[in-house]
Parts: structure tokens; C-alpha cells; sequence
């Protein structure tokens, strides 16, 4: 069953239509990557589920996007819950300028998910874990986050997102500050982190979304060209641009 | 080749030299104040009323006045600065009505401190029956020190990176919860040294206290904030132009005490800062 489906959906920055008519549904449990070149949408499409773009005062969107099957659009929508549903790692690692064992209380405190303190320190220690940093900063818990490696910074920023118990984890180019061994480190996490979340990825990087992605949708100049299996798009796709675009004649 | 690096030491030159004219006269009235009143300074001179007409004795009730002041203007400005502060940087939206806003501050720091002590003196004085009162006075001196600490606030708030706004929101967080957690603790260094400066710079105003609080002589300390208190900079005022054949050494020990006063405001606000930036990196 999907989780999330846009329908007809068409976002405008002032008179920039940057979003075209996007219709596409994305399992549940899978990674589902979003590729293109620059500039395509594929960032915009995906802070659309989480509805990040409305902190962009010029916006004006179209259509409907349904989350567990509640349009995410409608007036009724808590926008607070569905951040915390559906949370997102950014581009470049961006820990708080506080201590790790802070970093990743902060979303717990916001949310008084950790009543006790035992309570906080058992739910670090679990955020830690499923990110596979526990074992490398358990003595550290008291060092800025700013001192870690980017990769470091990185799993703790996914930490810290999944400590607040979401669905869906939306990811805008995780990897594309880190060096080749870290990337890979992180895509084996995220292939741990399907069998409990929900995992939409864009990414400049066709081998990356080849590696990971159990769906793929290829958008060009704001529509998404096509959209299946991951397998079926690098390895024969039904569209020309797509074909293009992965055999590299441009992007 | 020859021509850039010329220019090159010329600009440095001129750089420098402007620098050092505009700290000389500091250090030049710093050192003469220092060297002509230090002999006045003794435990009597901080701790006594003045007497004989004010041409000995102490000054110990205009200190306590403007120790008052500094904190009944600051007990009125810094909430009031800085929440306004906090609206401008976070919630109000770049229209109009906003700009309008902004410009109007950004005058209003400019606005003269002899026309604040008579805005002080016919709304808080006058029309409002304050009297000529504590009250008054630090009523007209939080209005007079409002623009900085709104204009520090708003810049210290701005100066935090968007993307903790956006990790914060993105977690779930209200707008509050961000502000609250995610933005005022990273801007807190910039707030407090901008309150303090701007506290430091109106302890030693005497216009806006002219009219609206400072007496000309009152030996005993208030009993409440409707009564007069003498202010250091209004006694320094009064002692050097009022009362023929005083000694040097005392007007110029009161001015010391006034810069003592005023640049260790400043000092505590350097050090606080100091210590919260250790504390918080990015």
C-alpha cells in the first residue's frame, strides 16, 4: 500500500513553476530515490512532504499530497506533527552547536518523549545505537557536535531525527559532503534503517540511487519524467530522457 | 607592481593613523581625569552625602541614584527591547508596515537625549502625574536605551543560521519551541552585550534625567519611587558650573567615578560575552 501519493501536484515560487504536475506514490518500507540534474525540483518535491517549503513566503502550491491518507494540504493539518512524521536529513551535516548526548535530547525534549532522565539517557544511548555511533562516542557524550567528523555528524543528525519516533525519513542529499567510504557507510545505515522506516532520498548520484533505491523517479525541468523499479529505470527505462540522463548524454 | 604595493603601505597608513586619532582623545581624558581625581577618591568621598554646599563631603546618594536608575531603566527596557527584538526577527513579516517599523527605530536611536528628557517630562511627569520621580526617570532613560537593545536583539537573533531554525522545524517544534531552543541560546551572547552597552551609555546621559528625576541637592537616599534622587551625571553637572570655588579635585574625582561606573557596565558586558561564546561555537 502507498504511504504518501501526490497527486497533480504543481508548486510556484512567485511566478516560477517549478513543480509540473507531479503524480507519483511511494511504498512503504522502501527506499525510494528521487534523481535528476540541478535545478530539476527534486530538493522542492521532497521538502513538499514535510511541507518545509512553506518557511518560503512566495510559495503557492496546487494539489494534493496524501500521507496515511490525510492530504497534508488541508487546513486542518497539524504541520508540527507531521514534521515530527515526517523528518528530514539535510545536505550538509547541521548538529547544534551543543554536545552530542544534547543534540539528540533536543528533539526529545521538544516532544517530552523522555519523561525521567534515566529515560533521556536510555533513549540517547538507543538513537546512538541505531546509527551505529554508540560504540565510537559512548565516552563523548559530553564533547561539542562540532568536533565529530562529518560522517560522525551526519549519523547523529539521523539520530537525532529518528529519536522523535518518525515514519518517513526524507533525505536531501545526505552524502554529498562526505568522502566515498563515509557515503558508503552511510547507505549500508539506510539500508538498516528500511526495515523500520520509510526512506525518500534525492540525490545527485546516479550510482547512489542504483545502489540503494528500491523505486526510482527521474524528474526533468520540474515534472517527473517516470517513475518504477529502481532496476527497470537503470536498466531499461521507457522514456528517452531518462535513458539519457543515465547513460550521461547531459546532466 | 611598484605602484600597488606603494598604495598598498599608503592605505595602511591612513588606516592606521585614523585609528590611533580616534582612541588618543580617550586615552587623553581618561588619563586626565584619572590624574586629577584620583586624590579626591577615598572610602568618605564614595560613602558620604556632600556637604558645605556641596563643595565637600561625598557623593555617596548620586551613586545610589544612578545605580537605581541604570537598573529601574534596564528592569523596564531589556523585556521590552528584547521580546520586541525577538517579534522583529522572527515573526513579523517583510511588508509595509515592518519597514516602517524599522526605520522608525533606527530614527528613534538617533533622536536627541535633550528631546527624550522632554518627551519624559510632559508624558511621564506631567500628563501622567508621575512627578518629577524615579519612576519618571527611568521611564524616559528605558525609552532612550529601547532602539539599541531592539536593534542588538533583532542582530544577535538574525546572526543565527537558518539551518537551526530549519532542523528544529524539521524535528517537529513549533515556531516557539525553535525560538525558544533552537535560536535564543545560540543569540543570547549578542543580546546581553548589547543591552549592557547600550545600559552603560544611558547611566551616563544627563539630559533625559534633567527634567524628569534628577535633584539638585538631596543629601538623604529616596524612600520610595516617586522621590527625587541626585544622578551622577547631573551632579557633575551642577558641582562644575553652579558652585563658584570648588575643588578641582572633586569635580574631577566625580567624573571618575562616573567612567568607573559606565566602562565597568561595559567590562561586565565584554566578560559575560566572553564567557557565552566559550561556551557556544559554531
Amino acid at each position: 500500500m502507498s504511504l504518501i501519493r501526490a497527486e497533480k501536484l504543481n508548486l510556484y515560487y512567485g511566478n516560477f513553476h517549478a513543480l509540473i504536475n507531479v503524480n507519483l506514490s511511494i511504498e512503504e518500507k522502501r527506499i525510494t530515490a528521487i534523481i535528476g540534474p540541478s535545478g530539476c525540483g527534486k530538493s522542492t518535491l521532497l521538502r513538499t512532504f514535510n511541507r518545509m517549503n512553506d518557511l518560503i513566503e512566495t510559495v503557492h502550491i496546487d494539489g494534493s499530497i496524501i500521507i496515511n491518507n490525510e492530504n497534508i494540504f488541508s487546513k486542518t493539518t497539524d504541520i508540527d506533527s507531521l514534521r515530527r512524521k515526517v523528518g528530514m536529513v539535510f545536505q550538509r551535516p547541521n548538529p547544534f552547536p551543543l554536545s552530542v548526548y544534547e543534540n539528540i535530547a533536543f528533539g526529545l525534549k521538544i516532544h517530552k518523549i523522555a519523561k525521567t532522565r534515566n529515560e533521556l539517557e536510555h533513549t540517547v544511548e538507543q538513537g546512538l545505537k541505531s546509527v551505529l555511533l554508540w560504540d565510537q562516542l559512548k565516552d563523548k557524550l559530553k564533547t561539542s557536535a562540532l568536533n565529530l567528523t562529518l560522517e560522525q555528524a551526519q549519523r547523529l543528525c539521523i539520530a537525532r531525527l529518528i529519536a522523535v519516533k518518525p515514519e518517513i525519513l526524507l533525505m536531501d542529499e545526505p552524502c554529498s559532503a562526505l568522502d566515498p567510504i563515509a557515503t558508503m557507510h552511510i547507505e549500508e545505515l539506510m539500508l538498516e534503517l528500511k526495515k523500520n522506516y520509510t526512506i525518500v532520498i534525492v540525490t545527485h548520484n546516479m550510482q547512489q540511487a542504483a545502489r540503494v533505491s528500491d523505486d526510482t523517479g527521474f524528474m526533468l525541468l520540474g515534472k517527473l519524467i517516470e517513475f518504477n523499479k529502481a532496476e527497470k529505470i537503470f536498466t531499461n527505462p521507457d522514456k528517452k530522457e531518462t535513458e539519457d540522463y543515465i547513460t550521461g548524454r547531459y546532466g | 607592481m611598484f605602484n600597488t604595493k606603494i598604495s598598498q603601505k599608503i592605505a595602511f597608513a591612513v588606516l592606521f593613523v585614523s585609528t590611533l586619532i580616534t582612541i588618543i582623545p580617550v586615552l587623553i581624558i581618561i588619563a586626565i581625569i584619572i590624574k586629577n581625581g584620583i586624590t579626591a577618591i577615598s572610602w568618605q568621598f564614595l560613602t558620604t552625602a556632600p556637604s558645605n554646599g556641596m563643595r565637600s563631603g561625598g557623593i555617596f546618594p548620586a551613586i545610589v541614584g544612578t545605580f537605581y536608575l541604570a537598573l529601574g531603566a534596564s528592569a523596564i527596557s531589556l523585556p521590552l527591547g528584547i521580546l520586541g527584538g525577538i517579534y522583529l526577527s522572527e515573526y513579523s513579516k517583510n511588508n509595509y508596515f515592518t519597514r516602517i517599523l524599522k526605520l522608525g527605530i533606527v530614527n528613534l536611536a538617533g533622536v536627541p537625549s535633550i528631546v527624550y528628557g522632554l518627551f519624559g517630562l510632559s508624558l511621564f511627569v506631567i500628563s501622567l502625574k508621575l512627578g518629577v520621580s524615579i519612576v519618571s526617570g527611568c521611564l524616559t532613560l528605558a525609552i532612550m536605551s529601547l532602539p539599541s537593545i531592539i536593534t542588538a536583539t533583532e542582530t544577535a537573533m538574525s546572526s543565527v543560521p537558518r539551518s537551526f531554525r530549519e532542523v528544529s522545524l524539521s524535528l517537529g517544534a513549533t515556531k516557539w519551541q525553535t525560538i525558544r531552543y533552537a535560536v535564543l541560546p545560540h543569540a543570547s551572547p549578542g543580546i546581553i552585550t548589547g543591552t549592557l552597552l547600550s545600559n552603560a551609555r544611558i547611566t551616563g546621559e544627563t539630559a533625559p534625567i534633567l527634567f524628569t528625576v534628577a535633584a539638585f541637592y538631596l543629601p538623604q537616599l529616596p524612600n520610595s519611587v516617586f522621590d527625587q534622587v541626585m544622578a551622577l551625571p547631573y551632579h557633575l553637572y551642577v558641582i562644575s558650573t553652579q558652585i563658584p570655588g570648588i575643588s578641582k579635585s572633586v569635580t574631577y574625582g566625580t567624573a571618575l567615578v562616573l567612567i568607573v561606573f559606565t566602562l565597568s557596565l561595559n567590562l561586565f558586558g565584554i566578560i559575560v560575552r566572553t564567557y557565552l561564546r566559550r561556551q557556544k561555537k559554531w
